[in-house]
């Protein structure tokens, strides 16, 4: 108990162990859900959705330049602490966050915590490609603009350029920026959301289940490209696959039923987990 | 089932076939298939009636529009039509301006007219005696002096000379032109006729022969309408026509003649640019008085004479047989036409139906209309966004939400009343103007407004909300953005759909005022204004028959109106509809 709080005093920095709420028993989770070099820290994350008690008591790190998988069966709650990490879920009635998620320190659940420069911090990319029904150039610096990161339109456009050359789009719609993002193919769209998000120059990019609407050719693409961004963000993925989990993610935590039972290197999960239900889960048995 | 179907053998037996004991199931009871073969059935059967009933409750609905619509063009069409006289004019200087000074208060007093019934006068020479004199003038419209004034105030410089001018005729002679009056049919005379002036104590009696015994048709058409019963029969009825090839003297017919009365249809004979109005009648010869001088009096050969039946009787009419026989020869001259009526859509109210335009209901519409989308559209677009978007879910706003769609059905006439207690008597709004109908209105579409606008806001996928929420835009960055602008084609539609209600709304306006005889066009959202659908309503309360087609006629307009709006509707969602 008190080498966990120590660690964590160690690794948030800014905090002291008193800062913490005092902290329960981790027994639930088996393994190390600490990173070395953690940007988020979450600490005892319960939500609760009216009645129904959605994550219990989750504590995981995100690491830098990490990409941290979470898996699982459906209705696990992987998704829903992919949420709370950009406060997604305040948008959602009745949704209520207890526990300490911290980005570089500072607690974004603090009452002090504007949502809107977090969401700039934390970017997402969601399930189903959801560009703008507006050009592909709109849909890469409406970030921007709205944030006022640019200070002229050479600068937006170069930022525009960058952002769709790290998502790895420039080459295929340099001609057509001023067509809809709309008329794009699946894969392309979820890399121009990748590209929106990006443009933002994000810390920790959040993706909830990025390839699930795309086929295995754009899959892959986007799998590349994560692992490519891995180098400036941090990364949390959400995936129903777990052979994508294997190839993108350096740790993956396992959900089940809103308990976060195990956590650990990928490798070690894949090939040795040590709970039953993660092995369970990996070979097949269910899910 | 254990007995299940091998593929490749047809599956549905068809009714009563293969119900053979060898496809029971082994546990006694009838296989599947042939349960749903024997409900196949009357399950189609079902979807048949309901498909009957369907295409006949489409049919009815068609047919009643359509008659609808028959009936109100039949009526209305000739509301866009206008029938004008055209007469020479003397603009005389003594009249106008005897002092000769052009000045525009003289030019605007000077008494017209005068003018315009001494250029019917002269026209018509014959006519001497005062009330004839009367009703020649009644031809004329009170419009035609206000044109004379026109036309000299426009143009000083034709005073003293002599004009051609098309003037407005009075709605009765209007209707007439427009067959609205009587109806009117005109047979040609099968065989020579022969004019006799009777020489007598009556002068202007004139008997009319015809070798075709064509005035048995006369008789034929009086005894019809005695059968149905219009007017009492006489005390002998009028004997069997005598045959065609005898030529009867008038003397032996005299037994057999019929005598017209005022209350029968009337008949005239035009022959040698005459007009008899027939008195007495027999099958070959009447006897009648000419109400417009005859040219010559030779035989008149087959084809060039005819018989005018006008089926409504005299005393039946408001134009009289007299007045019937100037316009017949103003028609004879060319010198009256029906023109397209574009007084209806520049003039104002009027008492009278000639004058009377849809200009001043139709700018009062405008105004209105106008007035209630700028209050209407953006508090309804507002308050839809705030409880949809922004609102928390409580009791209360449950209670508005609740609130606003009860006052989406609530009777209008009762917004009309809350307008005249509120606006009227506790803020003082000018009653019967734009602005106190436009706020009235905008009570009255903004539930309609606001509950199409939540409902396009609901269709807007969540997932733009979150792309938008995603990349740190504010909620109301998010909903300005990118929810509005998904939403705008619904609220659009819901807004013209209000509008085209409120178009259409008479009752609340009763309420406040503006249901006023206003003859001027109103020129801003303070002035008395009236609105279409009031006019209608007015003008269907109206005795004169000239108001009939008018009230048609503008309920013509506003259907029009009503279409174009919907229509937009229509489109704006086409255009502005996108897809992601």
């Amino acid at each position: 108990m008190n080498a966990i709080a120590e660690d964590i005093t160690r690794m948030t920095g800014a905090m002291t162990a008193d800062d913490l709420a005092p902290l329960r028993d981790f027994s639930g989770t088996v393994g190390d859900f600490t990173s070395p070099q953690a940007r988020m820290i979450c600490r005892n994350v319960d939500v609760h959705y009216g009645d129904k008690h959605a994550i219990k008591n989750v504590s995981l790190d995100i690491g830098r330049n990490e990409v941290v998988a979470m898996i699982g069966p459906s209705g696990c709650g992987k998704s829903t602490f992919l949420r709370c990490l950009n406060r997604m879920n305040d948008t959602v009635p009745g949704c209520r966050v207890r526990g300490r998620i911290t980005l570089d320190g500072q607690d974004i659940y603090d009452k002090q915590q504007d949502v809107v420069p977090l969401r700039a911090q934390v970017g997402m990319v969601f399930q189903k490609p959801n560009p703008f029904p507006k050009s592909i150039y709109e849909n890469v610096a409406y970030g921007p603009r709205i944030h006022g990161l640019t200070n002229d339109k050479s600068e937006l456009d170069a930022l525009v350029e960058t952002s769709l050359r790290k998502a790895g789009l420039w080459e295929e719609v340099k001609d057509r920026l001023q067509q809809p993002g709309t008329g794009l193919s699946g894969g392309q769209q979820q890399r121009l959301c990748i590209a929106r998000t990006i443009a933002v120059s994000p810390e920790v990019i959040l993706m909830d289940e990025p390839c699930s609407a795309l086929d295995p050719i754009a899959t892959a693409r986007i799998e590349e490209l994560i692992d490519e961004l891995r180098e400036q963000y941090s990364i949390a993925i959400v995936t129903h696959s777990m052979q994508q989990a294997a190839r993108v993610s350096q740790r993956t935590a396992y959900f089940h039923l809103g308990d976060l039972v195990e956590v650990g290197e990928t490798s070690q999960i894949f090939t040795n987990p040590s709970h039953k239900l993660t092995e369970d889960y990996i070979t097949g048995r269910f899910g | 089932m254990s007995n299940s179907v091998t593929p490749g053998v047809p599956v549905n037996p068809g009714p009563g076939g293969a119900t053979g004991p060898d496809r029971a199931g082994q546990d006694g009871r009838r296989p599947t298939i042939e349960i749903v073969n024997a409900s196949l059935g009357r399950r189609y059967r079902a979807e048949r009636r309901f498909r009957f009933i369907g295409m006949s409750a489409v049919v009815i609905g068609l047919a009643f529009v359509a008659i609808l619509f028959a009936d109100i063009i039949g009526k209305g069409h000739s509301a866009f039509q206008q029938t004008y006289i055209r007469l020479t004019v003397d603009f005389s200087a003594e009249v106008i301006d005897p002092e000769g000074r052009r000045d525009p208060a003289v030019l605007r007093d000077a008494n017209y007219l005068k003018l315009a019934r001494d250029a019917l006068a002269a026209r018509f020479p014959e006519v001497t005696r005062r009330a004839d004199k009367q009703a020649l003038y009644g031809l004329l419209s009170a419009g035609a002096p206000l044109q004379l004034r026109e036309r000299v105030l426009a143009d000083p410089g034709i005073i003293g000379t002599t004009q051609e001018i098309w003037l407005l005729a009075d709605d009765d002679a209007d209707m007439f032109m427009k067959g609205r009056s009587t109806p009117v049919d005109i047979e040609r005379g099968s065989g020579l006729a022969s004019l006799v002036l009777v020489e007598g104590d009556e002068d202007n009696q004139v008997q009319v022969r015809s070798r075709a015994n064509d005035f048995s048709a006369i008789l034929r058409d009086l005894a019809d309408y005695r059968e149905e019963g219009r007017a009492p029969n006489p005390g002998s009825a009028p004997e069997s026509a005598p045959s065609p090839q005898s030529v009867p003297t008038l003397e032996s017919d005299l037994a057999s003649q019929e005598v017209l009365g005022p209350d029968l249809p009337s008949h005239l004979v035009a022959i040698n640019g005459g007009l008899v109005k027939v008195e007495r009648a027999t099958p070959s010869a009447v006897i009648g008085t000419l109400l417009k001088p005859l040219t010559s009096n030779v035989d008149a050969p087959a084809d060039q004479w005819e018989i005018l039946r006008f089926a409504t009787p005299e005393n039946d009419r408001r134009l009289k047989d007299r007045v019937v026989a100037w316009l017949h020869d103003l028609g004879a001259a060319g010198d009256i036409e029906k023109r397209f009526n574009t007084g209806f859509f520049t003039q104002g109210a009027s008492r009278e139906p000639e004058l009377a335009g849809i200009a001043g209901a139709l700018m009062g519409s405008f105004y209105t209309l106008a007035l209630t989308l700028l209050l209407s559209f953006p508090v309804g677009v507002g308050a839809a966004l705030y409880l949809e978007e922004f609102a928390p879910r409580n009791w209360f706003t449950d209670l508005i939400e609740v609130n606003i769609n009860n006052l989406a059905a609530v009777p209008s006439i009762i917004f009309g009343l809350l307008g005249l207690a509120v606006f009227i008597n506790f803020f003082g709004i000018p009653r019967s103007t734009p602005l106190v109908g436009a706020l009235v209105l905008t009570f009255m579409t903004l539930p309609t407004i606001i509950i199409a606008s939540r409902s396009a806001l609901q269709s807007v996928p969540p997932s733009i909300r979150e792309a938008a929420l995603g990349v740190g835009a504010s909620p109301l960055q998010t909903q300005f953005h990118h929810v509005l602008p998904l939403a705008i084609p619904g609220m659009l539609t819901g807004a013209i759909l209000g509008m085209a209600r409120a178009l259409g709304e008479t009752a609340p306006l009763l309420m406040i005022g503006m249901v006023a005889f206003i003859v001027d066009t109103p020129t801003g959202f303070l002035s008395p204004a009236t609105v279409l659908p009031v006019q209608v309503y007015l003008w269907a309360d109206s005795p004169e028959v000239g108001f009939v087609e008018r009230t048609s006629a503008a309920i013509l307009v506003l259907l029009a109106f009503l279409a174009v709006m919907n229509l937009a509707a229509v489109l704006l969602r086409r255009k502005f509809e996108r897809r992601w």
